[in-house]
């Protein structure tokens, strides 16, 4: 069990979070984008083994997402802060 | 055939073919009634299993990963195609990654044409492997029970039947009162929360050794002449002129101009360190075991719906397993959330067992890929293969995967049998469909 401080209803099970997915690449401009930028951009995943920036959901509580820093080797979590709705580059 | 592959044939074939004399290496230490006999009365001990040896400068292929399947790759590499100069490099102990922490299920009956042929072979490689190594690998062809619990999923059952039964492969759609003949401990009542509807019953299904497996490859593949290198770490995989030249590792450099990873768990990382990008995310998959009781659940049962798989071991022992924990993660510690889920959906199924106390539970991490299916073969970078992306179900695919792998580089072809799974299907966008890639989870 991992425990998430969710900036507005405090330290939580993470079984009430969604686990959205690593942070990372930046979405392409699909009118820009070429087939294989696209496909990178949907497929390719950074996969870090240590410290790693990602967006949670809170589906259980504020219904808020989140920008979660955790170690995936340990599970330990370093911050939980409000990502201000769906952030940018998700 | 890739230039990289081609590439790989060319200097692997420089070596001197080593077909039929290693054969009688393998005799030399051969399991047989007569020598546990001749051993029990002596009182000697066993000639170890495999060797220890020193790392070579060089080497014509390096396997990162001494699983199942960098272990068979080498064993077959070494047997079909006589190319002995080969080291299997492994972090920890061989065996001590996904091949230690699957419940040792097999079965072939998938949806598709091709995951059924695929599968197909590794069972028949696996049926056969006990004679093949001479080593006891327990393989128990006991059935296979993968449940309904609704229509839709009954229906779906139908299709991989008819798509099972046309390759050749036992499976039948049954009846709730056959599943109760075959599993009577199931509550196939109407009362249940999810009333079992009928069952895909796969009769060659079982259950296997896997450490056996592990080591009856790695005993086979050293007495061949494999050099099996535990406990020593890639760390950096040297690559010029985009052609892979050598591996460094925590017991010195190598130079080679073939290196296969055929790690799980880490197989982004190693890739990594070729500078080959992995549309992968690794999540931890848990499994746990109960005290051994008296044998009464002889088939193998499946609940898609329920997240769950069970079956007894030779020892009494229930293995459980489920689906993939919900975020991506390396660690390999258990939680409460898993167990507290898996007792409650094994109790739904089979309600008797609630005075059944759970003995372990661990997880292995698992590569899961976009479409689950696995990525093998050649990639951007010359001389560097993968057998990497096995998700749930790796260990079934062990003997066929070890199989490919080892034609891809002694041939410098890629077998029909695998050419769907390209890495370079990602960025062509023909991913590959095969829901029945495992029971539970996808």
């Amino acid at each position: 069990m991992i425990v998430l401080t969710c900036p507005w209803c405090g330290a939580r099970d993470s079984e009430e979070f969604g686990y959205v997915g690593e942070l990372g690449a930046r979405r392409p401009d699909p009118k820009a984008a070429t087939p294989a930028q696209w496909r990178s951009y949907l497929y390719q995943r950074a996969n870090i083994a240590g410290w790693t920036s990602e967006r949670w959901y809170h589906r259980m509580g504020c219904r808020r997402f989140l920008t979660v820093e955790r170690d995936t080797t340990t599970n330990e979590v370093r911050s939980v802060l409000d990502a201000g709705g769906l952030a940018e580059d998700q | 055939m890739t230039d990289s592959a081609a590439r790989a044939h060319h200097d692997v074939a420089k070596q001197p073919a080593g077909r039929g004399h290693p054969v009688a290496a393998l005799r030399r230490s051969r399991y047989s009634a007569l020598s546990l006999l001749r051993h029990g009365i002596r009182g000697d001990d066993w000639p170890l299993a495999w060797r220890t040896h020193d790392l070579r400068r060089g080497y014509q292929v390096v396997i990162v990963g001494g699983g199942v399947h960098g272990l068979a790759t080498a064993y077959y590499l070494a047997r079909e195609y006589g190319i002995t100069d080969v080291a299997v490099i492994e972090r920890g102990y061989i065996g001590g990654g996904g091949s230690g922490r699957n419940t040792a299920i097999l079965r072939s009956n998938y949806l598709t044409p091709e995951g059924v042929r695929f599968y197909d072979r590794s069972l028949t490689l696996y049926s056969a492997l006990a004679a093949e190594l001479n080593y006891n690998v327990m393989f128990s062809r006991r059935g296979h029970l993968t449940l309904a619990h609704s229509d839709a999923s009954l229906r779906t059952m139908r299709w991989r039947a008819e798509v099972n039964k046309h390759s050749g492969v036992d499976s039948e759609v049954i009846a709730p009162d056959d599943v109760k003949r075959l599993v009577p401990h199931l509550d196939t009542s109407s009362e249940a929360r999810y009333p079992v509807l009928g069952a895909l019953y796969h009769p060659p299904g079982g259950i296997i050794r896997h450490d056996a497996v592990v080591w009856g490859y790695a005993r086979a593949a050293d007495s061949l002449g494999v050099h099996i290198h535990q406990d020593t770490e890639v760390t950096g995989i040297d690559v010029s002129g985009g052609r892979v030249t050598g591996v460094r590792t925590t017991g010195g450099d190598i130079a080679t101009p073939v290196v296969i990873n055929c790690t799980a768990g880490w197989s982004t990382t190693v890739s990594d360190m070729a500078g080959v990008r992995m549309p992968i995310q690794t999540f931890p998959l848990q499994a746990a075991v109960t005290e051994p009781v008296k044998p009464f659940l002889r088939t193998v049962v499946v609940s898609g719906t329920l997240h769950v798989y069970v079956s007894q071991t030779d020892r009494g022992e229930l293995v459980f397993g489920a689906s993939v924990d919900p975020f991506a993660s390396y660690s390999t510690r258990g939680s409460l959330e898993f167990v507290e889920g898996l007792s409650t959906h094994v109790l739904e199924l089979m309600p008797s067992l609630d005075k059944l106390r759970v003995l372990r539970q661990w997880a292995g991490v698992c590569d899961m890929t976009p479409d689950f299916a696995p990525i093998m073969g050649a990639t951007d970078v010359d001389g560097f293969l993968v057998d990497v992306g096995w998700g749930t179900y790796g260990f079934k695919a062990g003997p066929v995967a070890g199989e490919a792998m080892a034609q891809c580089v002694a041939t410098g072809a890629t077998p029909e049998l695998i050419s769907s799974f390209s890495l370079s299907r990602f960025a062509r966008g023909r991913l590959v469909a095969e829901k029945g890639a495992a029971a539970v989870g996808h």
